[in-house]
């Protein structure tokens, strides 16, 4: 399992938009860097990106090698009421990686 | 040499009034990597130190908060007092020297290597504790040799290029090199994220950058010199604020 | 003894750098482009890039994208995607918006392998697009290892 950090408001109202900041733990070999014996280092990076809340998409995102190792990604949300939030972070070599938080509006 | 150490000491007030850390040199998007949490990556490492801290490891059944607790309680301050005096060695040992030798003699764990990503976790969840506190070197006579060692390699000519560390740090610090300014070396924030690894990594790590930099042969991982080094680099940089884990460029 | 230009040597490394591996172009990036528009015209406006213009590691290059919509069901943003003309690749990412997203907004942290121009375009929910690009400058660092 890769590390990922989630950041959520602390509190949130019913029907806010709200701000979510991930990090995930990887590589991103973009496929074009020589390793130490020169030859190119096969391409090993993240996809995909979804987000869902209560199985409704909010946001989605497909990367290109140009993505920065160990990536960061922010996107914002409604929130009309509680629910809960599922990441999904799916890349090359079969990485598959879901991570859900409860979000509970004030 | 010693009078050399003597005159660098009696210029330490002087010099302490215009001592930056390189986080004030970089680009403010660098900055603002640092200042955020939510933002630097740096505490993906954190994150996974915090775990092997409360997890059980070894033949002991120990985790580090067995004998420690909670680290927010027991470890601030403490990697600002590093590196500090060995009883059981009779050297001084860093912090990263410190975990591992923990997790091997007393939690009796599979030895953490240096530079491997679970020591790199420990030491930046240990050093986490003391960010913004000052740095403390420990007021001990024992780890005056060590230090007047750490002034002379800092001063010694190396390489083929034959530069010592002084030569860049002191000398030049505050002028470009390249597109970069050079910076004044010091270990306030290690270990740190630098964009340059996409990666955490430790001070003996920078310091072998900066030894293959002037084509020498570095030290290797755990080298009592890099203990040196970093002794004395602690001691030039007593009250700054630590930056674990900072980002650098 | 002259230490400034010996220190110079360290920045050596940066000359021996084999040239540019970049593949993409803004032939490239047209193509890229298109088959993200479809070959629809594509309106300057409306789309805020904001990255820095000066850029002191190529590695991890923060960047936010925010496009100006009510992002209501009869209009709205429905996907942005960022160009760019000197990396390997010419596409970096492609987000997708309903609605549901309260903003059309991305911000993530980026590579780039050189100087260059980089664009971000909108979609949205009429079938237009809009765009912004920005120049960006990436400086080499002088200690580069390995």
């Amino acid at each position: 399992m890769a590390r990922v950090l989630i950041n959520i408001p602390r509190e949130i109202h019913a029907g806010e938009t709200i701000t979510i900041r991930t990090l995930i733990q990887h590589g991103m070999e973009s496929g074009y860097r020589p390793g130490a014996d020169g030859n190119v280092v096969p391409r090993d990076i993240l996809r995909r990106f979804t987000a869902r809340f209560d199985d409704e998409p909010v946001f989605a995102a497909e990367f290109s090698p140009a993505i920065a190792a160990n990536p960061f990604l922010s996107f914002t949300m409604v929130v009309a009421a509680s629910g809960t939030l599922t990441l999904r972070w799916e890349g090359d070599n079969g990485f598959d990686q879901t991570e859900t938080r409860r979000i509970a509006v004030a | 040499m010693k009078r050399c150490l003597l005159m660098l000491l009696c210029c330490l007030p002087a010099a302490a009034q215009q001592r930056r850390s390189s986080f004030e040199d970089m680009a403010r998007e660098t900055q603002a990597l640092q200042r955020d949490d939510a933002t630097n990556p740096a505490m993906l490492w954190v994150q996974e130190g915090e775990a092997l801290w409360s997890g059980a490891a070894g033949a002991a059944g120990f985790s580090c908060a067995s004998c420690h607790s909670a680290a927010e309680t027991s470890m601030p301050g403490v990697a600002a007092r590093y590196p500090a005096w060995d009883d059981a060695r009779g050297a001084p040992i860093d912090l990263a020297g410190r975990i591992a030798q923990c997790r091997a003699e007393r939690q009796g764990a599979p030895p953490l290597d240096r530079e491997s990503p679970g020591l790199l976790a420990l030491s930046a969840y240990v050093g986490l504790q003391s960010r913004g506190l000052p740095i403390a070197p420990p007021d001990d006579p024992r780890l005056a040799p060590a230090v007047a060692e750490g002034a002379a390699l800092y001063a010694e000519r190396r390489g083929q290029l034959d530069l010592s560390c002084a030569q860049c740090h002191d000398d030049n610090a505050g002028r470009r090199l390249g597109s970069s300014t050079i910076p004044q070396a010091h270990p306030t924030g290690y270990p740190l994220y630098r964009l340059e690894w996409q990666g955490l990594g430790s001070l003996q790590r920078r310091l072998r950058g900066c030894m293959t930099g002037v084509r020498a042969e570095p030290f290797r991982y755990g080298a009592p010199e890099y203990i040196a080094i970093e002794a004395f680099l602690m001691r030039r940089a007593a009250g700054m604020a630590m930056e674990t884990p900072a980002v650098r460029p | 003894m002259n230490t400034p230009r010996r220190l110079l040597l360290l920045a050596a490394p940066t000359l021996l750098l084999p040239p540019a591996t970049a593949r993409a172009s803004p032939e490239a990036m047209a193509a890229a482009l298109r088959e993200f528009t479809g070959g629809a015209a594509v309106t300057p406006g409306r789309v805020a890039m904001d990255i820095s213009p000066l850029v002191e590691n190529g590695n991890t290059v923060p960047l936010s994208v925010i496009v100006d919509s009510p992002m209501s069901e009869a209009d709205h943003v429905s996907a942005i995607a960022i160009f760019n003309e000197r990396n390997p690749q010419p596409h970096v990412i492609t987000a997708h918006y309903s609605p549901r997203s309260g903003q059309a907004l991305l911000a993530t942290h980026i590579r780039l392998a050189t100087s260059q121009r980089l664009l971000a375009v909108a979609a949205l929910s009429d079938g237009t697009f809009w765009s912004d690009s920005a120049q960006v400058i990436v400086t080499l660092a002088a200690c580069l290892e390995g």
